[in-house]
């Protein structure tokens, strides 16, 4: 039944195919790719996904001439970039948390971008770099962990997930894909977090931030850190490293958003204005948060006689 | 520059300074020879030949002037004007901008100014246009001045803007 249903009707899969091979014939090669209603990852994609490339001698440099923002800003395309990312390992789970700031040249383009990516209910990944390039591909990872779960009947570790990733990435080296991101979760071995990015590192570690604003997050985050953190403490920590990008950083700001992933899964915390972190503080009564704006000119206003009382 | 006449200065810090303190010069000596305060629009071509002086290797600034020019009838009318960085002057009777946020500016100024405002309305008026076209440049922020000039006072008011 549900054979003769598909064969007849004129909205499945198969039937789309049937009506393209009509058009095209039947030697023509019909890419998953034209099948775009789920975003190119189609419901009959088979392996990695296939691109179109440019049609000219060397793809990778074409793309770079008309793109790259630092060898010459007045070049045409502008891709979206600038970014505060940071991601820590605690006692008490993984701290993750990102500002929402999104800059084509020095065009404020989005102040509301996640640059959060839920994979799944214990994976989180960060975006920095080409925000598409993150989003595409980190949305790809989760199609690829569900699969892995189907196949296994057992969630994919944080490492398998990273590597994956990490040598899908590899696998486009020179061809343009700008991605900073860390990989985010809770298996078998406790919390855990991977730096990979689009040159092909893959990196465990404990603490990690990545972006434009990075130094000044680790600045805040450095001196801070510890493991015995309490969660309170954590989310005051990551929410103050990024505010402190965003308010250092021309290319980071607007807002914070803040996850935290324990055994259960991950949790969002929080979404936290900077400039209203910077003159109230995260609001009344946060726990771990001193109280107060985190400004420098209102926590020092009244202290001494060149900050006098506004 | 003087009681009535304001500049702005977008651009290269050090230019910024050194241009401050030509002009200031170039004003006091206008002022002693002519024995006169200088008018807005002479201001204008004052500031216009400076910068031509230096064609070739120009000083990167792109001046903004607000003023009130006197009338033969002895009344005061509003001024602006704007140059480029080797001293095209541009006088426009509605709004000029400048800097890194100009684009940004001229969408919001564009949208929000009408003519004959009322002083607070020119107020409220700026501060929008700036504050909002601030916040969509990412090299320009961190708080706003507006100084709004009218024929008995300059109100200066110093706006609480993002601090991002």
């Amino acid at each position: 039944m549900n054979s003769f249903l598909t064969r007849y009707s004129s909205t499945s899969p198969d039937a789309d195919i049937r009506k393209a091979k009509e058009l095209y014939g039947e030697d023509e090669e019909v890419s998953e790719m034209m099948w775009g209603s789920a975003g190119g990852f189609g419901n009959l994609a088979k392996g990695v996904p296939s691109f179109k490339i440019p049609a000219v001698a060397d793809p990778s440099s074409f793309l770079r001439m008309h793109t790259d923002d630092h060898a010459d800003p007045s070049c045409r395309i502008k891709i979206k970039h600038g970014t505060t990312t940071l991601a820590f390992r605690y006692k008490g789970g993984v701290i993750v948390a990102v500002d929402s700031r999104a800059t084509a040249g020095s065009y404020v383009a989005s102040g509301t971008v996640k640059k959060v990516i839920e994979i799944n209910p214990y994976l989180l990944g960060t975006m920095a770099g080409g925000a598409a390039d993150c989003q595409y591909w980190e949305t790809y990872l989760g199609i690829q962990c569900r699969l892995h779960e189907l196949r296994n009947r057992e969630r994919i570790s944080v490492a398998a997930a990273s590597k994956y990733l990490s040598n899908l990435v590899y696998s486009y080296k020179g061809m343009g894909l700008s991605m900073g991101t860390m990989i985010c979760g809770w298996d078998k071995t406790g919390p855990a977090i991977f730096y990979v990015d689009s040159d092909g590192s893959r990196l465990k570690g404990d603490l990690f931030s990545v972006g434009s604003g990075s130094t000044f997050a680790y600045g805040v985050l450095d001196q801070g850190y510890k493991w015995d953190l309490t969660d309170e403490e954590a989310h005051e920590l990551g929410r103050r490293s990024i505010y402190a990008a965003g308010h250092r950083d021309a290319f980071s700001g607007n807002t914070v958003n803040l996850y935290h992933v324990q055994q259960d899964g991950w949790k969002f915390i929080g979404n936290y204005d900077v400039s209203e972190l910077h003159y109230n503080g995260p609001g009344d009564n946060v726990p771990g948060a001193p109280g107060g704006g985190y400004g420098y000119d209102i926590r020092v206003e009244g202290r001494s006689s060149s900050n006098a009382p506004a | 520059m003087s009681d009535r006449i304001y500049l702005g200065l977008p651009g290269l810090a050090t230019d910024v300074t050194t241009l401050k303190e030509v002009f200031r010069y170039r004003v006091n000596m206008y002022t002693i020879k002519e024995e006169r305060e200088i008018e807005p629009e002479t201001f204008a071509h004052l500031v216009s030949s400076t910068l031509y002086e230096k064609r070739f290797g120009p000083y990167f600034i792109e001046p903004v002037m607000a003023g009130l020019e006197k009338t033969p009838s002895g009344a005061y009318k509003p001024f602006i004007a704007a140059t480029d960085l080797i001293g095209c002057l541009n006088f426009a009777k509605d709004f000029v901008v400048a800097g890194t946020a100009s684009t940004k500016l001229y969408g919001v100024a564009e949208g929000l100014w009408e003519p004959d405002l009322e002083p607070e309305d020119l107020f409220e008026t700026c501060a929008q246009t700036l504050l909002n076209a601030v916040d969509r440049d990412a090299y320009s922020g961190w708080g706003a001045e507006v100084h709004l000039i009218t024929k008995d006072k300059v109100i200066k008011r110093t706006l609480k803007g993002r601090m991002d």
